[in-house]
């Protein structure tokens, strides 16, 4: 794996198109899309209902293949035209956490387990991997839950687990797509605060889609999106 | 951490819900076998009450269970002084039906010279026949009594014994009496018709017939060599007890068997539809989670266990269940069930072997799923 220099972005994407159906149903979804987030850096991705964002967000976390473009993450090229990791599953393992618009928790396990599952895939063992989720969970103010189901935690306290399992790989770069849409205001900024606290103390960089105009002052640069294309480099906020 | 066993935990009430269903479902498939094995088992149980070495019938026929016989009474006096033969008796068969309590019983009635071969090997009440007439000995599947009394024909008889285990390739019960009450049920005329015939001047007709002679042979003596002096005679045909236990499961109840061999792999086979539906809509009722799983890096072979180990579990804990309750009720049902170890264990094998393949199902579509379904709100 190559390492991240101080210079590098940890995500850099350049000329990243994505295009669905061909001839006269073809729909460009990215058209010749450019960032770069560095370390520390919280970053919002905004735009109308189809206008990209949800497709660049799952072509940097190699859910979809883009058509073509280039893309580096933590300091590895993983896309030049086509994906150069063979196990896009491991790289996303170590290297992305997801934050989903809605929790996602799984369920069927506690919200220690909900942490501790990311790591028995990485295969840390059993007593390691609860030491750790725990010590998350701490960190997330969200402890006094850990032997909770999902079903019993309030939206707030679901979504600062879903950070933990998010954080578990301790993976250098995180993708949320709208944290907080289910959450008040106030705990919309807590839990924007949280991830801001996050990046520089982990130094990871967050990209995240949202619509929530709350929230826009906690970003450290917003990109626009409009018809699959980048309106400009990102404002700084 | 074993995510097939913490999902179930989760759904307990359901996932118990679902195996109760599917034992009902697999205790008919271990039913239907335990009654084609009990066909069999029936058909040889009166052979065996019986432990006859030769079988001597009617000339030409293959009686007394697969064809009609009748031969006279006489018969056993010539077949006993045969070299070889240890004892001899003769013995009757037919059906009755008497009604018991309001309902209807069907029976099948032996009858045999106590003392002589053809009657019931052990009586787990009462005593043998002692008296030459109206004395019964009964199956307890018949629900009889001893010292109970059932009218037969025109006469009353008192049970007094019972035995146990012989039944008929029907499943009815047998009761066991003296030849002479036997014949005389089966051949006597109602007085009515007895005054008729001597009205017209009929000679009284012959009921000194038999449908089989019975004979064990000395241990040192080849049952075949003894069948083979005996059809010398013409007049009769003769079968050894291995010939006809042969007769009796391979043609006589081959039809049968054949229809419930047919039923036990139909249910077999809607079983595996069933059980693939089953985990199929339990795959899809968490895709959602299974999208989780993959986004967040769970390799293939996770997400197979998660849905190959909840098949197993499912399919070892309904056929166990589904076994006991056969096992428990089984004597409650109408026909004989004979659960063979052998035959538990080959069907426990092919719910496992169908458990394996009817996940594949809901692996493909597991399979198939796309990580980014998991971020669609």
């Amino acid at each position: 794996m190559a390492a991240n220099t101080p210079s590098q972005p940890l995500v850099e994407v350049k000329g990243l198109s994505k295009h669905f159906g061909e001839g006269e149903s073809r729909v460009d979804a990215l058209r010749d899309v450019t960032i770069s987030v560095e370390a520390g850096e919280v970053v919002g991705l905004l735009g109308p209902s189809g206008s990209g964002k949800s497709t660049l967000l799952n072509a940097i976390g190699s859910i979809i293949q883009p058509s073509e473009g280039w893309m580096r993450l933590d300091g590895e090229v993983v896309y030049d035209n086509r994906w150069l990791s063979r196990d896009l599953r491991h790289m996303r393992l170590e290297k992305i956490g997801f934050i989903f618009q809605t929790h996602n928790l799984l369920p069927f396990l506690d919200a220690t387990d909900n942490v501790a599952v990311v790591l028995h895939l990485a295969g840390v063992p059993r007593g390691d991997a609860i030491k750790r989720s725990e010590a998350l969970l701490d960190y997330l103010q969200v402890g006094h839950r850990k032997h909770a189901w999902p079903s019993q935690l309030s939206g707030g306290e679901a979504q600062r687990v879903a950070i933990a399992r998010a954080l578990a790989n301790r993976p250098r770069i995180i993708l949320a797509d709208e944290p907080t849409a289910a959450l008040d205001s106030v705990r919309a900024g807590i839990v924007m605060d949280l991830l801001r606290k996050l990046a520089v103390e982990q130094q990871a960089a967050i990209i995240a889609v949202t619509h929530d105009d709350k929230i826009f002052d906690r970003f450290d640069r917003i990109f626009h999106l409009r018809d699959g294309r980048l309106d400009d480099g990102g404002d700084q906020l | 951490m074993n995510l097939a066993w913490r999902d179930i935990r989760h759904k307990l009430g359901r996932f118990v819900l679902t195996c109760f269903g599917l034992s009902l479902l697999l205790s008919v498939v271990v039913m239907m076998a335990g009654i084609y094995r009990g066909q069999t088992s029936d058909a040889l149980a009166l052979l065996r009450a019986i432990r006859a070495d030769i079988w001597i019938v009617e000339s030409g026929t293959l009686g007394p269970f697969a064809e009609a016989s009748s031969i006279p009474g006489d018969t056993r006096e010539m077949v006993a002084r045969i070299n070889g033969v240890v004892e001899a008796g003769s013995i009757t068969m037919q059906n009755v039906q008497i009604e018991r309590s309001g309902r209807k019983v069907r029976l099948q009635v032996a009858g045999y010279e106590p003392g002589r071969p053809g009657g019931p090997i052990h009586l787990v009440a009462g005593r043998e026949i002692t008296r030459s007439h109206y004395e019964l000995i009964a199956d307890r599947q018949t629900g009889l009594a001893v010292g109970e009394m059932i009218h037969l024909g025109r006469n009353d008889f008192t049970v007094v014994g019972v035995t146990s285990g012989v039944v008929t390739l029907s499943g009815d019960s047998i009761v066991y009496m003296t030849l002479r009450d036997a014949q005389q049920l089966q051949f006597d005329l109602a007085p009515s018709a007895t005054r008729r015939e001597a009205a017209r001047g009929a000679q009284r007709t012959q009921t000194d017939f038999v449908n089989a002679v019975v004979a064990r042979l000395s241990p040192d003596v080849p049952p075949e060599e003894v069948a083979e002096i005996m059809r010398r005679w013409k007049h009769l045909s003769v079968l050894t007890g291995t010939e006809q236990e042969v007769l009796m499961t391979r043609t006589v109840i081959e039809r049968a068997s054949k229809q419930i061999g047919l039923f036990l792999v139909m249910l077999t086979i809607v079983s595996a539809v069933i059980i693939s539906l089953i985990l199929y809509t339990m795959t899809m009722d968490k895709i959602r989670e299974i999208a989780t799983l993959k986004l967040i890096g769970a390799p293939d072979r996770t997400i197979i266990a998660l849905i190959v180990q909840q098949a197993l579990m499912m399919g070892v804990i309904g056929f166990v269940a589904g076994t006991v309750l056969v096992y428990l009720f089984k004597n409650n049902l109408p026909r004989a069930i004979v659960m063979l170890p052998s035959d538990i264990a080959t069907l426990f094998g092919l719910v496992i072997v169908i458990c394996l393949l009817a996940s594949m199902l809901g692996v493909r579509a597991a399979l198939r799923v796309d990580p980014g379904r998991a971020l669609v709100g």
